[in-house]
């Protein structure tokens, strides 16, 4: 391109790109401005509404711009102006992006502009790649096919970039091209590209306007596609009727950075290039690009802990250009390179080559864009916000309540969120002072000077604030690690209400769900996704999608469980029966929530625990805890607890593993001791077993039952010790309220209530303070 | 895709009545060789029978300018062959890793049998390889009559391939012991074999390459020295790409090994076969079908080969015991066993997979209740 234009030395340049972007074309010669950067239009009133011009280091555009700069020779854009185009897009109700990426990168990456004495001057380069490839006709596919390759960027590679610079003619390979275009342009005709003949028409119109006041050397570059249809003979009037009419709308444009990862997406406003790296490399490096390229290969490797060695760079050249060789083409492409990395470097495997893949062939390069720039559109998205919520960003810190069912401030709340998500931290959520309602939420607001820098930073995820969040959000789940960060994601996507990135999310989620072995990830996992679920009936998202995963989720742990809980020891049992108790109340939770086959998972979890209960090789701890929850679920009559404990606490046990099934019987959880208290058969039980305890065993498990017991509460722990000094034989030391509970008196027993009074007073500390509570209230709390 | 086009009827035909049970592979296709070799014009490496182009059109098939047709004999991605038979022609060894059933061994006979017109300089890596296996042993009766000297010598196949630049290969390499293996580094990066005995040594002569195959899965038998994982170019060969291609390999070979055990022909087992290949792709890929629902993957290799094994124990037992119809019940245990080869985290992963995955899809019921009850 640039020994094209050496060769030309053209005294203006035209590109092809929209021309309110005239004024911003110095600024590429900025210090501070380094590509991969795009050049963004959109409307002034409505920042959803944006269209990309991406340019990479190695785009022809890019190029032309610079050498025009070196040359000091004008370089003026002649596409149509952004402000059609983007009204096109409103036309069609396109949201958010135009369809339309008038500029083009390709792969090919060169095109050139040729210097014709006699008529309009050409370029080449290949056409952007269709927006929508079933309606309009890849040019480069067709010629590629035509030549009998499969791939139209291997076939470009060949034809255009292989020739090897310097020789002969730079232009000829331009000129070749040029007439395959006009070939491929008489057969298909527009080749469904409709705008494209309004968009010649337009630049037609430039370049004679350009040759009026340059005469000769004028350059233009822009896709080969175009190339007939500028050279075409039409007349102005022809072409200022074509572009009679056409919307407007009023257009901003400035320059914003940009990432290789994002040239190659093809979605959305990629350019379309698969291997921006590799291109990026071939245009960076002075000679010798595949030993080039592999040493940089050989140096991500090495980075990763791979063993590669100077001689597995040097066989790996070889099998690239022996490969090369066989298949008939000039140099190794990135086909051949990426063929031999892998047999020679990556031992066959597909896992290193990804890595090769995403760092290099990708690459990971960021643009940066001088501060001189004119503001990105998501500066003023936040600006236009702030004014409509009236939340001016203060650098005082101040307080902030939020009460969620008022429309504004669940809109704050919202901005504030989607904000935190974009790595703006202007407010912090603090702990609500006064109310603890779902519906409240407290901010603690103050806006730092370098805050700007982040929103200009977050301006590379979109051009509104909700945009920007969204995609942020989704290349985040992307990124997690493990599986609890995704739910936090799903958990601040809900909150942010993001539900165009839920999706996403759920799916990333749900994948990781799958591929986890480890139970207690999912366990742990499963509690924040159904609070996740509770917070969205709170402000009324929909979370269908949610409570489908939480099930999937919740069906992975039963199946998992059981078998994780077999031969464990003492601390990740300990750890497991802390997920049984998460599990546990998610699934309580989950019961509750709008989704079908909730009460399949109840019913599901309630076996599961059966089974956990009645396993031997389950430890003692969490066949405890099953028989507790079950118990308190009511799935399990008295009787059969005090047969299953009678069971575990018969001579045949070892005092440790029954000391341990106590502890999860009757551990941990608030109000653990309270059955005890209240059920004097268990209590008579665990008496008789603890008294039965072999002496030499007695000292193993001290330090259990002292764990399990010291953590009740002092009254409880009181009362116990009340009870079983009293002994079993004493009954109704606790205080029953209604007949024919097992384990309880018939009725209330008077004087037995009046003995723990005082207990109860010396407790709460009540002994001077009002005696009348204790009587009514606290006897049936503290029994 | 990959198929191992097996040595069928139509080979069966080409080959002398009375020859041996399963022909070489350049004797099978000689016509084929023969073919190509004379209307093969590019330039061909020292010793090679026949140019890269023409070993690769020999593998993957096609039709040459006076009309021969060139079977494949391995259907799957090019770039696998072309790599190979690239590596090949320089002067780095190749190593073929796979699964068990990828057609390693084929692609490897074939590749010997195409560059140099022999395919039987093998050596078959088992645990109890000795070195002379690979390096050189001894005629002892010569040793003790004459002393020391090159007619006392037994050579290997390897030694036999560098003195006259042949191809090599040597099977399950990393069953080999790792002593053992580690003597074929001098091979592949000096290209000399010393025998130290004689005060001589066996220089590689142009044309000299190895190729070994492996199986991935067992990489850690005897994994490979770094040193001498370095002297090779690793190509791995991939399972059946779409279920349709794995769906015909499977019904192909069935029918076949069905016949050659007189069981009679299930009229609708197309259906349970697709089942199988569905349940054990989706296993082996960690996703569905649809691509939705990713999935844990069991330690078992799940290959074509087994979901063959399944699909024809399935047969008998339908044809033996049952009323002649493939049906879900006949599969079920089969697949169970395959499944499930580590009895605590596979079968976790199986439950899942059924839970999750079999239930709630059409028409698949009948084999989810199946499973249900072979899995208790």
């Amino acid at each position: 391109m640039r020994a094209a234009l050496e060769e030309a030395r053209p005294r203006v340049v035209l590109i092809e790109g929209p021309p309110e972007a005239d004024a911003l074309i110095p600024l590429a010669a900025d210090e501070e401005m380094r590509p991969p950067v795009a050049l963004l239009a959109h409307a002034v009133d409505e920042p959803g509404r944006s269209a990309f011009w991406p340019l990479a280091e190695f785009s022809p555009e890019w190029v032309a711009i610079r050498w025009a700069q070196d040359h000091e020779v004008p370089a003026r854009f002649i596409d149509l102006p952004a402000t059609h185009t983007l009204a096109w897009g409103r036309q069609e109700g396109e949201a958010g992006v135009a369809g339309e990426r008038p500029l083009d990168t390709d792969a090919a990456g060169d095109s050139a502009p040729a210097p014709d004495s006699a008529g309009p001057d050409s370029a080449a380069g290949p056409d952007s790649a269709p927006a929508s490839a079933d309606v309009r006709i890849d040019p480069l596919g067709v010629l590629a096919e035509a030549a009998g390759y499969d791939d139209p960027e291997r076939w470009w590679e060949d034809v255009v970039e292989h020739r090897g610079a310097g020789k002969g003619d730079a232009l000829a390979p331009f000129t070749v091209l040029e007439e395959a275009m006009g070939a491929l342009r008489e057969t298909y005709g527009s080749g469904g590209h409709d705008r494209d003949l309004v968009r010649e028409a337009y630049m037609r119109l430039q370049v004679r306007a350009a040759q009026r006041e340059f005469e000769d050397g004028v350059a233009v570059v822009c896709g080969a596609w175009h190339v007939p249809a500028l050279r075409q003979k039409a007349t102005v009037a022809a072409d200022k009727a074509l572009l009679k009419g056409l919307a407007k709308v009023k257009t901003d444009m400035t320059w914003v950075p940009w990432t290789h990862r994002r040239l190659s997406r093809f979605s959305g406003y990629g350019a379309g290039i698969e291997s921006p790296g590799w291109y990026g490399h071939l245009f960076t490096a002075p000679d010798r690009p595949v030993e080039r390229w592999m040493t940089k290969v050989a140096g991500l490797l090495r980075a990763e802990d791979r063993i590669v060695s100077s001689a597995h760079v040097i066989e790996a050249v070889r099998l690239a250009e022996t490969l090369a060789a066989m298949r008939g083409r000039p140099l190794p492409g990135l086909s051949e390179t990426t063929d031999a990395v892998r047999a020679v470097m990556c031992e066959g495997s597909d896992v290193p080559l990804a890595l090769v893949q995403d760092r290099l062939v990708v690459g990971d390069v960021l643009g940066e864009v001088p501060s001189a720039a004119p503001a990105v559109p998501l500066q003023r998205d936040l600006a236009r916000l702030q004014r409509r919520l009236r939340l001016k960003p203060e650098a005082l810190e101040r307080e902030l309540e939020l009460d969620l069912r008022k429309e504004n401030d669940a809109a704050r709340s919202r901005l504030l969120h989607r904000l935190r998500l974009l790595g703006v931290a202007w407010g912090e959520p603090a702990a609500s002072r006064g109310s603890t309602g779902t519906f409240r939420e407290t901010w603690r607001l103050r806006w730092e000077p370098e805050l700007s820098v982040r929103v200009a930073e977050a301006g590379v995820w979109g051009t509104t604030v909700l945009s920007a969040a969204t995609a942020k959000a989704e290349a985040d789940a992307v990124a997690a690690q493990g599986l609890a960060d995704v739910t936090a994601l799903a958990e601040r996507c809900l909150l942010a209400e993001l539900s165009d990135a839920l999706p996403v999310v759920m799916r990333i989620l749900a994948d990781r769900a799958a591929l986890d072995a480890d139970v207690g990830h999912l366990a742990r996992a499963l509690p924040a996704l159904v609070r996740a679920l509770r917070y969205g009936d709170v402000r009324g998202t929909d979370t269908g999608a949610l409570a489908e995963v939480a099930a999937g989720l919740a069906e992975r742990v039963f199946v998992g469980l059981p078998p994780a809980c077999a031969a464990l020891d003492a601390d990740a049992a300990q750890e497991m029966r802390g997920h049984v108790d998460a599990v546990h109340g998610a699934v309580g939770l989950l019961q509750d929530a709008p989704a079908a086959g909730q009460d399949h998972l109840r019913v599901r979890w309630r076996s599961v625990l059966r089974v956990l209960g009645a396993r031997d090789t389950v430890p003692g701890v969490i066949r405890g805890r099953a028989v507790r929850l079950l118990l308190d679920d009511g799935e399990l009559a008295q009787e059969d607890a005090a047969r299953l404990m009678g069971l575990v606490l018969s001579p045949g046990t070892p005092p440790a593993d029954a000391a341990a099934w106590i502890e999860g019987f009757v551990g941990g959880g608030p109000g653990g001791g309270m059955l005890l208290v209240h059920d004097e058969r268990l209590l008579g039980l665990v008496d008789a077993w603890l008294t039965g305890v072999p002496a030499e065993a007695f000292t193993d498990v001290l330090p259990l039952l002292r764990r399990t017991f010291s953590a009740y509460e002092p009254g409880v722990r009181r009362t116990l010790g009340e009870l079983v000094r009293r002994g079993p034989g004493a009954a109704g030391g606790a205080t029953g309220t209604g007949p024919g509970i097992p384990g309880f008196a018939a009725g209330l027993d008077q004087a037995r209530a009046d003995a723990v009074l005082p207990v109860v007073r010396l407790l709460l500390g009540l002994d001077e303070v009002e005696e009348d509570i204790g009587d009514t209230d606290l006897v049936g709390v503290t029994g | 895709m990959t198929v191992s086009v097996e040595p069928t009827s139509a080979e069966a035909e080409e080959t002398e009545p009375a020859q041996a049970l399963r022909p070489h592979a350049e004797d099978a296709f000689a016509h084929e060789l023969a073919a190509l070799a004379a209307q093969d014009d590019r330039p061909r490496p020292a010793r090679w029978k026949l140019s890269p182009w023409a070993v690769a059109t020999y593998l993957l098939g096609g039709t040459l300018p006076d009309g021969t047709v060139i079977t494949p004999k391995y259907v799957g991605p090019r770039r696998i062959v072309e790599v190979a038979v690239t590596t090949l022609a320089t002067d780095r060894a190749l190593l073929l890793l796979g699964v068990p059933g990828t057609a390693k061994t084929w692609v490897s006979e074939h590749l010997a049998a195409a560059v140099s017109g022999d395919s039987t300089l093998l050596v078959q890596g088992t645990a109890g390889t000795p070195e002379e296996a690979i390096r050189y042993g001894w005629n002892y009766a010569q040793l003790l009559a004459h002393g020391p000297s090159r007619d006392a010598l037994v050579p290997s196949p390897v030694m036999r391939a560098m003195a006259e630049g042949m191809t090599a290969r040597v099977e399950e390499l990393t069953r080999i012991p790792a002593d053992v293996q580690d003597t074929l580094i001098t091979v592949l990066s000096e290209k000399t074999l010393p025998i130290p005995e004689l005060g001589q040594e066996v220089q590689a002569v142009r044309g000299f390459n190895l190729i070994a195959t492996a199986n991935d899965r067992d990489r850690g038998v005897n994994e490979l020295s770094s040193a001498l994982r370095r002297r090779f170019n690793t190509v791995v060969l991939p399972l059946p790409e779409s279920p349709e291609a794995e769906v015909d390999i499977v019904s192909r070979r069935v029918d076949q090994i069905g016949r050659s055990l007189d069981l009679p022909a299930a009229p609708d087992g197309l259906d349970e076969i697709r089942r199988v290949v569905t349940v054990f792709r989706e296993l082996r890929d960690g996703v569905t079908a649809d691509g939705r629902t990713k999935l844990k993957s069991p330690s078992g290799t799940l290959s074509t080969a087994e979901a063959i094994s399944v699909v024809t124990n399935g047969l008998a037992l339908a044809a033996h015991f049952g009323d002649g119809v493939l049906r879900p019940g006949d599969v079920a245990a089969g697949i169970l066993g395959a499944v499930v080869r580590d009895p605590a985290a596979d079968r976790v992963i199986w439950q899942e997979y059924l839970e999750t995955v079999v239930r709630e899809r059409d028409g698949w019921k009948d084999f989810y209740r199946a499973c249900r009850e072979v899995s208790v």
